[in-house]
């Protein structure tokens, strides 16, 4: 039977941009189709991505997929600019080609119907948090949804996730939600209700977290940003120490259980 | 038909184009990509006699068209090899070539000992010239005194094929590859990388954790391509030539220079295809250039 799923665990492949919008301030969508089928991708899964017209760039940057449609063959990225590569991706103009290598890493633990969770996003952070309540098919009642960022400018559209999870938001200015950070949240105050907590946004951040679960014997898993070379497990430059030693975040991660960090 | 096989002393390549040690993993990694079997052979990662966690992060910096890395070995040791890693890979269809480190001339030999009891690695590449480990590694490779002992005694201990790979960091490459060659190597690789260093300026902090590391890429083929064009004119073993090669064009010129195979390294954290792609490169420059076989291109340069 012919199939359009690719064969291949991990592919390097073109994909075309057929949107390429800004959220906010500091965010950008970008969506890109490819010409073949996609493989399975999981939330917390990501891809790395060549960056065209950039001289000054050599390797590859790498980027959650925020989210994927296996009918129309597009994913999209939730792109923070923060440096040169990040800029140049929010730049490109619709039709033009980005080399993908996909699908990339282990993604988080799809959690299930009877779990009550509690899943934080700080600022591009969220994309691979969205991506996960969509999948999980959660409800609002059962999937808790925290977001931080730094001002109410910085806040991308939960519009479409509303069915899935009940949002809560912080911004450090208060211009939306709580003022503060998302730790300071009143969410926090008790922690018992939740029976998993997942975490992807600034290291302290996921550090905060992981410090909550783990004072409270919760599930814990976060999804960590390392510096990365190749992506896929040759290169050994974005290890994390863990309990069981050094680990790549790119084929052990970036999703990891915190009981296995050295947090 | 062109033919692109050769031969580095008993190790058959059915073509010229190896992966890089430290950049292919244990071929398992890119077998998720490909069939590894189309490869010219693998040079797995870097291995010594007891596990090594490495250095600490960041290991890796990018910098103008290159990186700098401090991986520093780490690997579980070849007893971890043998028992986990070897059985998995062993049947690829494709030459498997351990990459063998030491901070002792024992620990060399001890490694290549247990090589040599292993039926499908036909080769071992001496690995003389890391930079990023505090004992050995590059020491032995930066002096012929000890690169001539360090060889010798391998050479005991290993009855197939001897490559040893060179360091880039001497006055002399080409001496180095003298003293190696009367000790009983079978062939040179070159280069490794050169000790370099980077900085962030606003921070003003080392962008490595060990302050310096190994630049590959690129930024160090037009160096590389200098010493293989040295080194080949001093010795009269195969050189394998590597250091930026990012496409056939590359490669090619590394044969001109005087290689008779090359390894790709750091463009496979770019694409992972690189490999493939300057296999069907070379054949189409032969093809282009009516030359029926590779190793007619070996040190043809016009001058
Ligand atoms: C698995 C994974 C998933 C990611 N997902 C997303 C995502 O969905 N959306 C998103 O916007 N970003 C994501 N990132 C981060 C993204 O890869 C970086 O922001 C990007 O590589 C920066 O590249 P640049 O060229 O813009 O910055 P550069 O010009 O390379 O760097 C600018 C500055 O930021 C620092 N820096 C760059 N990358 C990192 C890093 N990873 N950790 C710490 N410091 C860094 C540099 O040292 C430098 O000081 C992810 C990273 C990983 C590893
Ligand atoms: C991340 C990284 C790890 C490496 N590890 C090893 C190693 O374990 N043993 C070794 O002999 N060379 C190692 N090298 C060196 C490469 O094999 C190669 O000699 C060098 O990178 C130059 O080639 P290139 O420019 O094509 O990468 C490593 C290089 C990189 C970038
Ligand atoms: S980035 Fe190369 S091993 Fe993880």
């Amino acid at each position: 039977m012919p199939s359009n799923r690719i064969r291949m665990k991990k592919n390097v492949g073109e994909f075309t941009i057929v949107s390429n919008s800004a959220l906010n301030n500091t965010n950008y969508h970008i969506c890109l189709q490819s010409d073949i089928g996609l493989p399975d991708i999981a939330p917390g899964q990501f891809t790395n991505v060549d960056i065209p017209n950039n001289k000054d760039i050599f390797l590859r940057r790498p980027f959650s997929f925020f989210d994927v449609d296996y009918e129309k063959k597009t994913v999209s990225l939730l792109v923070k600019i923060l440096g040169r590569g990040s800029k140049s991706l929010t730049e490109l103009k619709v039709g033009s080609k980005l080399n993908l290598v996909y699908p990339l890493g282990r993604g988080f633990t799809i959690p299930d119907k009877n779990d009550k969770v509690l899943a934080v996003g700080g600022g591009s952070g969220v994309a691979p948090i969205l991506q996960l309540a969509k999948t999980a098919g959660s409800s609002p009642g059962q999937m808790h949804i925290a977001i931080g960022a730094r001002s109410a400018e910085d806040h991308i559209s939960i519009a479409d996730y509303l069915q899935f999870a009940q949002f809560y938001f912080t911004t450090e200015d208060g211009s939306l939600g709580e003022k503060g950070f998302v730790t300071d949240h009143p969410i926090f105050h008790d922690l018992t209700q939740y029976n998993r907590i997942y975490a992807c946004g600034p290291l302290p951040m996921m550090k905060a977290i992981a410090a909550r679960a783990k004072e409270a014997e919760i599930f814990c898993e976060v999804s960590l940003e390392n510096l990365m070379a190749c992506g896929f497990g040759v290169c050994l430059c974005c290890i994390e120490p863990t309990v069981k030693g050094n680990l790549c975040v790119c084929t052990d991660g970036p999703v990891f259980n915190i009981k296995d960090l050295k947090w | 038909m062109v033919n692109l096989a050769v031969k580095i002393k008993d190790l058959e390549l059915k073509n010229p184009v190896m992966t890089a040690s430290g950049t292919s993993g244990f071929g398992e990694e890119l077998a998720d990509f490909y069939d590894v079997d189309k490869l010219g052979a693998i040079l797995l990662k870097g291995t010594t006699l007891r596990n090594r966690d490495g250095n600490p992060y960041p290991r890796m910096a990018e910098t103008a068209s290159g990186m700098l890395n401090a991986v520093g070995l780490q690997n579980k040791g070849i007893d971890y090899f043998i028992e986990n890693i070897y059985p998995r890979i062993k049947d690829y269809n494709t030459p498997l070539i351990v990459n063998v480190n030491g901070s002792t001339i024992e620990e060399y030999i001890e490694v290549t000992q247990r090589v040599n009891e292993l039926d499908k690695i036909p080769a071992i590449e001496l690995n003389i010239s890391c930079p990023n480990v505090k004992e050995g590694g590059m020491l032995f490779g930066t002096s012929c005194a000890s690169a001539e002992t360090v060889t010798r005694e391998v050479r005991k201990a290993y009855s197939k094929t001897l490559i040893v790979k060179l360091s880039p960091n001497v006055t002399d490459i080409a001496e180095i590859a003298r003293a190696v060659e009367s000790e009983g190597a079978d062939s040179v690789s070159l280069v490794n990388t050169f000790l370099g260093m980077a900085i962030d300026a606003e921070k003003r902090i080392p962008l490595l954790s060990t302050i310096t590391g190994g630049l590959s890429g690129p930024a160090i083929k037009p160096i590389a391509l200098r010493m293989v064009w040295q080194v080949s004119r001093a010795v009269k073993i195969p050189v394998i030539g590597m250091g930026g090669i990012m496409n056939a064009t590359d490669a090619i010129e590394f044969f001109l220079a005087g290689a008779t195979a090359i390894q790709v390294g750091t463009a496979i954290f770019r694409d992972p295809f690189t490999p493939l792609q300057i296999i069907d490169g070379l054949e189409d420059y032969l093809n282009r250039h009516q030359i029926d076989d590779i190793c007619k291109l070996v040190g043809a340069l016009k001058y």
